[in-house]
């Protein structure tokens, strides 16, 4: 069988420059820089029968398939989807049905391999359409497991248990996500912190920091509620140090001042969280569009009336 | 109350269903199970509508408005006037 392709070469090694890597992309660092050339790799030494596993382009999806191969001669088909992880990459749709069907042609695969198989990660099924490829190029699908960790054991049954198709949010996944949380909130923050608002900056690490890492144990299930209850609880010893500190003020006074605190914190913590369903595994459409509905004019309002309170106080003579 | 996530788009008609079992294998969420060769929606309320089933679905069965479950993505696009909501 003649390579009519230009094949490159992997391994299963996770080197020092590729954690590093990983480490500049979960702290957002050249975000849409992590990627590797798509095309056809060979991994050990695969012959016409080895397997042939699809990827993302993006260096964490590619280097999370093939350290799971260790001591498996396989091929890697690598699709251009700029970048992006399987997942995300499949609802935009470049992890697709069209890119696996020109990848396919573009490397010859019909002429690498002898059968017609491929092993797709499970999340990569919402851009590619198993029967589409069978009929355009074909190639049998089969979704492997969610997790490229599960592979070995996949692969020795080449099923995959119930337990590897469920997509979990386990608390290390919750705590990896931080970093790109705080990144996107870094220049208001920095600018907070400069200007020493003490409250707004507590307000944002609690919806950055403490929000995914007690996300499932806070009360209610609505993320918007969620937020609004860990920012309730983080305006209170603002409230209280703002009633207490100047006992020689006017008791409205110091009530108001309290009062900012109680309508800026909960609205801004509550706007983070909400946001945070963009990174979870499991917040539908429909459900994110009916929490904006019922609480963004609420969030709105609170603020509004809290910024509109907080600077007619500054001009209350002490 | 206080819980938006009790709906979905998704629909299923198990008339259709040849029982090749897909839906069950893409779902990240197990809404779907198979039992002797037909798929059930037996927990539709665990769907994110993410679209894999209806997109490898041979024969049509499932409908669902896929699309992002993202606040951000949403906001945006309502912002900016755009029809999809993608991730930025």
């Amino acid at each position: 069988m003649s390579h009519a392709t230009n094949i490159m070469t992997t391994n299963s090694e996770i080197t020092l420059a590729n954690r590093w890597d990983h480490f500049l992309a979960r702290w957002a660092v050249n975000r849409m820089g992590h990627l590797i050339e798509p095309g056809l790799y060979s991994l050990g030494n695969p012959t016409p029968e080895s397997p042939v596993f699809v990827t993302a382009n993006y260096t964490l999806s590619f280097d999370a398939l093939r350290s799971s191969l260790k001591g498996a001669d396989s091929y890697i088909l690598v699709l251009d989807t700029q970048g992006i992880n399987v997942w995300c990459a499949a609802g935009k749709g470049t992890f697709g049905t069209d890119e696996l069907v020109m990848r396919i042609e573009a490397t010859r695969l019909n002429e690498v391999v002898t059968h017609r198989v491929l092993i797709l990660p499970q999340l990569g099924a919402s851009g590619v359409a198993a029967h589409e490829i069978k009929k355009r190029a074909h190639f049998k699908v089969e979704y492997g497991p969610v997790r490229a960790e599960d592979l070995p054991e996949y692969l020795k049954t080449r099923k995959a248990t119930p337990e590897m198709r469920r997509v979990r949010f386990t608390l290390k996944d919750r705590i990896t996500l931080i970093p790109v949380e705080l990144v996107a909130v870094l220049i208001p923050l920095l600018i907070l912190i400069l200007i020493g608002s003490k409250g707004a900056v507590a307000a944002i690490l609690a919806g950055t920091i403490l929000f995914p890492i007690l996300l499932p144990w806070i009360p209610s299930h609505d993320f918007s509620v969620k937020g609004f209850i860990l920012g309730g609880i983080v305006a209170v010893p603002f409230a209280v140090l703002a009633f207490t500190k100047t006992p020689e003020s006017a008791l409205w006074l110091r009530s108001a001042w309290a009062l900012v605190y109680a309508l800026l914190i909960p609205p801004l913590t509550a706007y983070l969280t909400l946001n945070f369903t963009g990174s979870t595994t499991f917040t539908s459409r429909t459900g994110v569009r009916k929490e904006i509905f019922a609480y963004v004019p609420a969030m709105a309002w609170m603020f509004g009336i809290g910024i509109a309170l907080n600077i007619a106080l500054i001009f209350v003579p002490k | 109350m206080f819980n938006s996530y009790t709906t979905t788009t998704l629909q299923y008609d198990p008339s259709l269903c040849i029982g090749c079992g897909v839906c069950a294998d893409v779902c990240p969420h197990a809404a779907f199970e198979m039992k002797e060769r037909l798929a059930y929606l037996i927990a539709a309320q665990a769907c994110m509508e993410c679209g894999a089933c209806q997109l490898n679905c041979p024969v049509d069965a499932i409908r669902v408005e896929s699309g992002v479950g993202c606040a951000a993505a949403l906001m945006r696009a309502a912002l900016t006037g755009k029809k999809e909501p993608v991730c930025t």
